[in-house]
């Protein structure tokens, strides 16, 4: 039996608070991010990732405190990123108690800095965020681009280009994320996945666009339609209710996609 | 009493998540980086951060390399998470040749680019995968035959001798996830990250602590 796929919740928090998923988790107080990250602990999802959103830097320490918090209280890998701007950065979040830090805009200020921290923490606990959107037009060969800025501003980076740069400088991991598909559960984009994970020779975690099971066995199929992921972030699946790691876990099975079997309290929102 | 753990800092990171799991299966830790602590105490855990040139310099330079070396030849049961089961080998290739503590035969390499299949291999080795124990040690006494737990690393080791390997795992081929010699016993994988599978890992630690005292 060969490495399992993954199946990882993200947590938006601002100010120390998750944002995203608040209103699904009613008998959780108001969204503090332990208590969630306990929860998908529970439910023995296989990694959390912890995106701060929070707008100001002065604020760091609210998140180090809620990194501190989490580690201690799960048993589990804990990846965050949102708002790294320097090596010391990644360091204060893995002293806090993180296992991988996800960096994103910095690279793109500071290539070198993937290289930098690459040496100094080592690949495996370092993953390059990307935001990357569509450019070209119907007729054309397909292109994405590099953006910052929640998809507001584009950088004229070609992503699959730079998904390359960045894991041979020494990033881990690719957390791809279609902008044209975040929040619209229309599924990810496949494609774009694809153009990525065949050039690379790290694992690339697939975000933006999951709205079902189906759509993770999609991203994570290694066949010829498939998006030949390792991972997929399920940002907002499992919000509300909707359903929950062991549901997703029994879909992905029975779709022949090789996920850990889920244990009997999967289920318990 | 629980069995207290010198849970060996050597300023490479951070050891609380380590340490809440041992005190969920009952023991006591201690994180320490004094050589005479770790020597007096019922066991001892390396646990697994840094790469294997810049970790080795920092046990040389805390004087605790050689308490390490001492437990290992002769002391209470050690356990070692993924660097400190590296360590315990001859040398390891991470950033160049660098030697380790040279416990156990064998070298810590990179994994392979291609996978026995010829298709590329994805490293680092990253996720949950399956270890199959195999061979005679007390912790296994106490494990199932086969059990999914979480890697992230980049080299793997290739003991020279396979009587030493008591857990399996196929990545690039089959490698040595787990390893033990008498009192110790060293995985690549991270118990204090795998959930209920860790879990009974680190009980495991414990009863054999307690059969050994």
């Amino acid at each position: 039996m060969a490495l399992r796929k993954r199946i990882i919740p993200c947590l938006d928090v601002d100010e120390g608070r998750v944002v995203k998923g608040v209103k699904y988790v009613d008998h959780v107080d108001a969204g503090d991010p332990v208590e969630v990250a306990m929860r998908y602990d529970a439910q023995e999802a296989d990694e959390i990732t912890f995106l701060d959103i929070t707008a100001s830097h002065e604020e760091r320490g609210i998140l180090l405190d809620v990194v501190a918090r989490t580690a201690e209280s799960i048993f589990m890998p804990l990846t965050v990123g949102g708002g790294v701007r320097s090596l010391q950065d990644i360091r204060d979040l893995l002293n806090a108690g993180a296992d991988k830090v996800s960096i994103m805009t910095a690279a793109i200020k500071d290539p070198d800095l993937v290289c930098n921290a690459a040496a100094k923490i080592g690949s495996a606990n370092l993953v390059v965020a990307i935001d990357a959107k569509q450019v070209s037009g119907p007729d054309e060969v397909p292109r994405w681009e590099v953006f910052t800025h929640g998809g507001r501003k584009t950088t004229g980076i070609d992503a699959v280009e730079w998904a390359v740069g960045v894991s041979e400088a020494g990033a881990g991991e690719i957390l791809l994320t279609s902008m044209d598909r975040d929040g619209t559960k229309s599924g990810y984009d496949l494609e774009m996945l694809r153009a990525v994970a065949d050039r690379i020779s790290v694992p690339v975690i697939a975000s933006g666009g999951g709205g079902n099971s189906a759509d993770l066995a999609t991203a994570l199929d290694d066949g010829p339609e498939g998006g030949h992921c390792q991972a997929a972030l399920a940002a907002s699946i499992f919000h509300f209710k909707e359903t929950t790691v062991g549901e997703v876990k029994r879909d992905l099975l029975a779709a022949g996609i090789l996920v850990r079997e889920p244990i009997s309290s999967a289920d318990t929102n | 009493m629980r069995p207290r753990i010198a849970l060996v800092d050597y300023g490479a990171g951070n050891l609380r998540s380590v340490a809440k799991a041992l005190e969920r299966s009952e023991m006591e830790p201690v994180v320490t980086s004094d050589p005479s602590v770790v020597r007096d105490a019922d066991g001892v855990l390396l646990p697994g951060v840094g790469a294997f040139r810049n970790a080795v310099e920092a046990l040389e330079k805390a004087g605790l390399a050689d308490a390490i070396r001492n437990v290992t030849d002769h002391g209470r049961p050690y356990l070692g998470i993924c660097f400190g089961l590296q360590l315990l080998f001859d040398e390891g290739e991470e950033h160049g040749i660098t030697t380790g503590l040279g416990r156990l035969a064998g070298r810590v390499t990179r994994f392979p680019e291609k996978d026995v299949d010829g298709s590329p291999l994805l490293i680092p080795h990253i996720g949950w995968n399956e270890v199959r124990f195999e061979g005679d040690h007390p912790m296994l006494a106490s494990l199932p035959a086969s059990e999914v737990y979480y890697f992230v690393h980049s080299y793997r080791p290739e003991p020279t001798d396979d009587d030493i390997i008591v857990g399996r795992t196929d990545y690039g081929g089959s490698f040595a996830a787990a390893v033990a010699r008498d009192n110790i016993f060293a995985v690549q994988f991270h118990p204090e990250k795998s959930q209920a599978a860790g879990r009974r890992l680190l009980d495991a630690y414990r009863r054999w602590l307690e059969a050994s005292r």
